[in-house]
């Protein structure tokens, strides 16, 4: 049985009288596929950036290695290996491909607050952000600015400066959203092609995705865990099912 | 690597050109000479105007200093005369008072103070942002200038501080009626600040502070200390103007409020609006444009001046993007269908 | 009254004839700014429209005082929604650093247009008979027009927090002040809304310059002097609240009389302090909601 490499306890995030987190024991298996789902509103982007650090819990612990993480901020646990994707893409849209991921990677390494070398003598920099695209089949252009590319290249970036960072924790929220079905097969193999060292956390609707990738489904309703199991055990789950459905009568 | 790399169908074609990158944009281009070609004719061709060739040249360091915080690091700030009037008050103070003669001496030691004191004020308000960022440095740029109208036996007040006076530069050069030594002064400190300014904004916490400029909620999910690299530049850029200051108040010889004031705040940021931010010669295009023409066209009718200076800001703002920098790029895109 | 007492009570009315103007004035500011989100340094124009288009119409026409403030305040109101649609419309996409640059160019055409216009020199006006003077409240004597300025002031306050909080069109301003686009989606046209605001601000603003004018003065340079002061009665007070404006300018309007009043060197200081400990304890502001 593998150990728990992320794990909540008791997570608790409201906004005066609105609850969007309640209760949450939640734990994130070494080397997972786990995938995070649950109807609109349920308040999965929210546990999200509770976890990297976007918003603040009322109450509760998080732990990254069984070190507690909770009262770091964003960047500080990004270093120390929480690397996440955002629902809609959060990119430099103006600057080129290469200078995206190269932020990440400079930022990862460290050196990216040196004032007085000019960013071509990092060359370790550059050559890490090529290889890096070029193994997402995005080598070619690298030299175009982001808001040239179509917008499932670019949730493609998104995705890649992400695994700049050589997180150990991935956290992808939604990352085919936006992506026509027929492209969403990139975003697929990219995280197929994932290595077993990075423990990664999907939240998806597409269950078509959800399905291929995952290994263990978290379902989330209202801000609380509603059920869990594997793909089969949660597929199978009358429950689950009319969760949805209520929720399709509702719009 | 963390992952398995067989992605691609068709195998990825990286050109060389990308390896390169970094370093050819970096690279000293052909046309970065011409500012200082026309700087040093100008004495030559102009040499009447050397007086206000200095106060021009003084200028394009202020918008300097301020492109670091507002064009790369995106703050808007309306309150950096602040460090500017530090830096001329620092000079002026121990001229007059401690009777201090020295230039390079006074410019450093301003330069410094007001470094300081843009590292205690960016310290406190770079915690915020937007609105509330901008009134908070317009608020404290106005204490500081009616702190300075208080205590006027310390800064001469409304009447300004006078009995400043330097001895040669380097003990070589006179000082004469003309300005031909403040006119060098000014452009070998212009060089060296801007050579100083060109490494760091090439160096990777330049492009950091881009980034923060262009998604700042990417760069604290990718790790970045945003706080402390906004503080890094933020006492830079005071620093600097506060060197722009302090060369105001030795070639000038006289310092009053207004090196303090809201509206030279204004003035700097529109110059290097109307130039162009982040591109670092917006400073010295706008500067050049908005002096010349002050110059010329206040003297013809004030309102005029003011109308057009108007005009052109809403047209600058409505048509023309990124400045006449960003004319020029357009243009020269037009013509050479090159990238910049 | 003892001498002490005279003259806080002095500072105190003053203080509030002057706060009144500042809350008419700003109060457009801060629900145009908290509905758009737009760095609006231009709107003293529209106050110092108002003030010369009342002036022009008192002495050119010889409109009686109340009514020209009306007209001036209705004109206004109007040209601006044109000035909103040509020049602000374009730009509530773009970063605060083109709004900025906007506005700026805005104020300096507008200065030097009305310098043209008008000359450079502060207008006067002849305050009707009944306006003039002074007013016995029992314990003491005020200047019977300030007694109006505070007395309109209040009633403007009551008038349109009372619009704000209790009409249909005020509860949709504070929806979509709350939540653009919740408000967009509960199908209330937030662009419509917007221009309706914005040009109810502005007649305001000039409704306030016109009155200022006794007051204050008026001459070209009234929309750069001003502009730092209403932008500040905003940023305190805090975005798209009406009781913000109105506490602001209260608070503001009172310590800077007082402060020039009794410390003529450096009196000015006083408003920018607290605005300053204002914004670093509370960012958005008195009663501001999201920044």
């Amino acid at each position: 049985m593998s150990e728990a490499v992320l794990q909540t306890v008791g997570l608790h995030k409201h906004f005066g009288a609105l609850r969007v987190a309640h209760n949450i024991h939640f734990s994130l298996e070494r080397g997972a596929r786990h995938a995070l789902i649950g109807p609109n509103g349920a308040g999965k982007t929210t546990f999200i950036n509770l976890i990297t650090g976007v918003l603040s819990p009322t109450s509760g612990r998080i732990s990254l290695e069984g070190e507690d993480i909770t009262d770091l901020g964003q960047a500080e646990r990004s270093r120390l290996g929480i690397a996440r994707t955002f629902q809609i893409n959060q990119l430099f849209r103006g600057l080129t491909v290469l200078e995206n991921v190269s932020l990440a990677i400079a930022e990862r390494m460290g050196i990216a607050g040196g004032m007085f070398k000019p960013l071509s003598a990092y060359n370790h920099v550059t050559d890490e952000a090529i290889a890096l695209l070029e193994d997402f089949d995005l080598g070619s252009e690298a030299l175009r600015r982001i808001d040239e590319l179509p917008y499932g290249r670019q949730r493609l970036v998104e995705i890649v400066i992400a695994l700049g960072q050589k997180p150990s924790v991935l956290l992808l929220d939604e990352p085919a959203a936006g992506i026509p079905s027929s492209e969403s097969q990139h975003i697929l193999d990219a995280a197929n092609a994932l290595s077993g060292d990075i423990t990664v956390l999907v939240i998806e609707h597409d269950m078509e995705i959800v399905f291929r990738i995952a290994d263990y489904i978290t379902v989330m309703v209202s801000g609380e865990i509603f059920t869990q199991g594997t793909p089969a055990e949660v597929a199978a789950d009358e429950r689950v099912r009319a969760v949805y459905l209520g929720q399709a009568h509702h719009v | 690597m963390a992952f398995t790399g067989v992605m691609a169908e068709h195998p990825t074609v990286t050109p060389n050109s990308t390896r390169g990158f970094f370093r050819s944009r970096q690279r000293l281009k052909w046309w970065e000479g011409l500012p200082w070609v026309l700087a040093v004719s100008a004495f030559f061709v102009l040499p009447d105007y050397m007086a206000f060739g200095t106060q021009v040249l003084i200028t394009i360091i202020f918008a300097l200093s301020l492109d670091l915080i507002v064009g790369f690091a995106g703050v808007v700030t309306l309150g950096h005369a602040a460090y500017f009037g530090v830096g001329a008050y620092a000079a002026g103070m121990v001229s007059a008072h401690l009777g201090w003669t020295e230039p390079i001496s006074a410019l450093l030691l301003a330069g410094v103070i007001a470094a300081l004191v843009g590292l205690v004020s960016g310290a406190v308000l770079l915690r915020y942002h937007g609105l509330t960022l901008l009134m908070l440095t317009l608020a404290t740029a106005i204490c500081l200038q009616e702190f300075a109208n208080v205590n006027e036996d310390v800064t001469g007040g409304f009447d300004g501080l006078i009995g400043i006076s330097f001895k040669p530069l380097l003990g070589m050069f006179e000082y004469d009626l003309w300005g031909h030594t403040y006119y060098w002064y000014s452009l070998v400190v212009l060089l060296l600040v801007f050579v100083g300014v060109r490494i760091v904004m090439n160096s990777p916490f330049g492009m950091s502070l881009i980034g923060i400029r262009e998604n700042t909620d990417r760069m604290h999910a990718i790790g970045t200390p945003v706080y402390k690299r906004l503080v890094t530049v933020y006492t830079l850029s005071a620093g600097l103007a506060g060197v722009a200051g302090a060369l105001f108040a030795e070639s000038n010889a006289y310092v009053t409020l207004d090196v303090l004031s809201f509206a030279r705040s204004g003035t700097i940021l529109i110059i290097l609006i109307l130039g162009g931010v982040g591109r670092l010669y917006g400073a010295f295009v706008g500067a050049v444009v908005y002096m010349v023409l002050e110059d010329e066209l206040a003297k013809m009718s004030p309102e005029f001046w003011e109308f057009g200076v108007g005009l052109v800001l809403v047209l600058t703002v409505m048509f023309a993007q990124g400045g006449l920098i960003g004319l020029f790029d357009r243009l020269r895109k037009y013509i050479g269908g090159a990238p910049t | 009254m003892s001498q002490l007492s005279n003259v806080v009570v002095s500072i105190i009315f003053d203080g509030l004839a002057y706060a009144m103007i500042l809350f008419i004035i700003s109060v457009g500011l801060s629900v145009t700014m908290g509905l758009m989100g737009f760095v609006n340094l231009a709107h003293g124009v529209f106050a110092m429209a108002g003030g010369y288009f009342m002036t022009s119409l008192m002495s050119q026409i010889g409109v009686p005082f109340i009514p020209a403030l009306l007209l001036a305040a209705i004109a206004v109101g109007i040209v601006s929604v044109v000035f909103e649609r040509v020049f602000y419309a374009p730009l509530y996409k773009a970063g605060e650093l083109d709004q900025v640059l906007l506005c700026i160019g805005l104020v300096f055409m507008a200065t030097a247009s009305f310098t043209y216009v008008f000359g450079p020199d502060p207008v006067t006006i002849k305050v009707p008979e009944e306006l003039r003077g002074q007013l016995d409240l029992g314990f003491r004597r005020f200047p019977t027009y300030r007694v109006f300025m505070i007395g309109t002031g209040l009633l403007m306050a009551l008038g349109i927090w009372y619009g704000f909080e209790k009409t249909m069109i005020g509860a949709r301003v504070r929806a979509a002040v709350d939540n653009p686009m919740m408000a967009q989606s509960v199908g209330i046209n937030v662009d419509r809304l917007f221009r309706f605001t914005f040009a109810l601000g502005s007649g305001l603003a000039a409704l306030g310059g016109g009155l200022a004018v006794d007051i204050l003065g008026l001459s070209p340079s009234f929309a750069i002097q001003y502009l730092v002061l209403f932008l500040i009665v905003v940023a305190v007070g805090g975005l798209g609240t009406i009781k913000g404006a109105f506490v602001a300018a209260l608070i503001l309007g009172v310590i800077d009389n007082g402060g020039k009043y009794l410390w003529p060197e450096g009196g000015a200081f006083f408003i920018y302090v607290i605005a300053i400990v204002v914004l670093l304890l509370r960012p958005n502001g008195l009663y501001g909601r999201h920044g």
